[in-house]
């Protein structure tokens, strides 16, 4: 392979400390660059916060008298409800078009001349704006929200570790998901409609509209297993409110990190496919 | 204007606005149906939208009988005036919401130059034809809404039932266009309209018994989002209120639409007033 495009195999042993020094910097910039959209991030803040409202009196409308809706009990809808505002800034869903943009304006070749594998460099700028969102928009709803409904706090320490690791492993599934969705523009030219279908299955299937175990099981489980769409945000929220003992929180972050590794290796796979047929549009 | 165009009577200006307006249209129908895979795949889309959302109400009353004390087909009566309204809203005034974009860029002054109204021509410069599918879908809900729903017809109700769609459609039109000024004072406000727009539409899809405090006199009565969907539907039904408003408050709904209106064309003119370029 004569390819002189970042993914070509290194020629020598990699230097890891390098490395690590690299990327680590990629993620550092990532944190600065979003820490600067100050004024976006507290309307960002407010609307998380009206539509935690809205969607806690609704899903505290299906508990009803009961109390209990698919074996979540009110508190623990609550805590599903503003723990997930939060985290939607944190995985980003949506609205992230960075890749698809300089594919179809050409931009793309300044990536691919760097030393970094693009796949790398975006996921390190990735968990970098990921941080920060963890910052600012993460902490404001888990503190509104316990002002204004009664919350559930987690009862074991264990469910705190693991709560960390679904989150770092929903920001990679999610950064994966979006890399493959942006990469078909290398195919299509415009990413437009992959991006719509993508948004359309995220906000449904990920958990946010409804929390997917009100879907009858023979639909939820597969959906869980095969797609990837549960890992962005069910999977942190059902280990934060702790709906499951700690061996099934154990298997829900299994699952995510099945998914991270196969959906970091299929971009890979995929950037490599098109930088052999890509062909950049000048001008 | 008449001023800046001195040429031009008053007569031949309407109907000169008019063929501009038309023209506008035409050209962004053209532009819009050339690449036509885009364009399918954007209306499918589009219907996936408006599908999904419905759905997601279905999937809650799987898990539950009652919503705050309304049953499925009740609220699914709620949901279709709602679905209506916002998409024809949509359709019409969504547009307004790349107003940041168009201040940003500076377009916004190009737009200020030209001899048509600012308002028309943000609408019709853009005018999204992939959400047409919206509204296929809404009316779809709306008509198996309100035929399953066991309603009583009587000529009244059937106006209101084509009505009440209507007003809720100026009504979330008056909303997108009150919330894009907020552009004029603060061009980074980003997501900020989307909390009224957004939310008021997801709120509008429920019966307002579910909410409870400020909150839903807040978005309810304050913002008068209880008018799109909920009053009418009460009085498709023949239900009484069980907040205890009297029955003809199902009516008022095209009053209320006004009154946004002409709130909105209010603060509408007080925003481009207050209008600086960004000088870019």
């Amino acid at each position: 392979m004569d390819s002189v495009t970042a993914t070509a195999a290194p020629s020598a042993r990699p230097n890891v400390i390098l490395l690590i020094r690299t990327f680590a910097a990629i993620v550092g910039s990532g944190f600065r660059r979003y820490s600067t959209y100050r004024q976006a991030t507290v309307a960002g803040v407010v609307t998380n916060t009206v539509f935690g409202i809205l969607r806690c009196y609704v899903l505290l409308a299906v508990a009803g008298e009961a109390g209990t809706a698919a074996g979540y009990d009110r508190a623990q809808l609550v805590t599903f409800v503003w723990a997930g505002q939060g985290l939607l800034a944190v995985v980003l869903l949506w609205r992230w078009t960075e890749l698809a943009d300089r594919i179809r304006t050409g931009e793309i070749v300044a990536d691919l001349l760097r030393p970094v594998h693009p796949v790398t460099s975006y996921l390190a700028a990735d968990l970098g704006r990921a941080g920060y969102a963890g910052l600012a928009r993460m902490v404001p709803p888990l503190l509104v929200g316990p002002l204004l409904f009664e919350v559930h706090l987690p009862a074991r320490w264990s469910t705190v570790a693991f709560f960390g690791c679904s989150v770092v492993l929903a920001v990679v599934v999610s950064f994966g998901c979006r890399y493959l969705v942006n990469a078909t523009a290398y195919w299509l030219g415009d990413a437009r409609g992959p991006l719509l279908l993508w948004t359309l299955c995220s906000a449904v299937l990920a958990g946010l509209a409804f929390p997917l175990r009100f879907l009858p099981e023979w639909l939820y489980v597969p959906l869980w297993l095969l797609t990837p769409f549960p890992s962005l945000l069910q999977a942190p929220l059902d280990v934060l409110v702790e709906r499951d003992p700690p061996a099934i929180q154990a298997g829900l972050v299994g699952v995510q990190l099945c998914w991270a590794v196969l959906l970091l290796a299929g971009c890979r796979w995929v950037q490599r496919r098109a930088e052999r047929r890509l062909v950049v549009h000048g001008g | 204007m008449a001023e800046r165009w001195p040429a031009v009577r008053r007569g031949e200006r309407a109907g000169g606005a008019l063929v501009a307006y038309r023209a506008l249209l035409g050209a962004q129908a053209r532009a819009q149906t050339t690449y036509r895979t885009s364009f399918v795949v954007d209306l499918v889309g589009n219907v996936g939208a408006t599908v999904f959302d419905v759905l997601a109400v279905v999937v809650l009353y799987g898990v539950t009988r009652e919503l705050g004390g309304f049953t499925l087909r009740e609220t699914l009566v709620v949901v279709g005036l709602n679905a209506t309204a916002f998409a024809l809203a949509d359709l019409f005034f969504g547009n307004v919401e790349r107003l940041p974009v168009y201040v940003r860029s500076g377009l916004f002054d190009a737009v200020l130059l030209r001899p048509l109204g600012a308002l028309p021509q943000l609408l019709l410069m853009d005018l999204p034809l992939r959400k047409a599918s919206r509204t296929v879908v809404g009316v779809a809900v709306l008509v198996a809404a309100v035929t399953s729903a066991g309603i009583d017809w009587t000529p009244g109700r059937v106006v209101l039932v084509v009505l009440a769609p209507l007003a809720g459609t100026v009504f979330f039109g008056s909303i997108f266009v009150a919330t894009a000024t907020l552009t004029f004072y603060w061009t980074e406000s980003g997501e900020l309209a989307n909390s009224v727009t957004y939310g008021g539409r997801d709120f509008s899809s429920y019966p307002v018994t579910i909410f409870e405090g400020w909150f839903r006199a807040a978005f309810a009565y304050g913002l008068g989002f209880a008018f799109v969907s909920y009053h009418p539907a009460l009085a498709l039904l023949g239900r009484a209120d069980p907040l205890g408003l009297p029955a003809w408050v199902g009516w008022v709904s095209p009053g209320v639409a006004l009154v946004a209106a002409g709130a909105a064309a209010l603060l509408w003119r007080a925003g481009v007033r207050h209008y600086r370029s960004t000088g870019s």
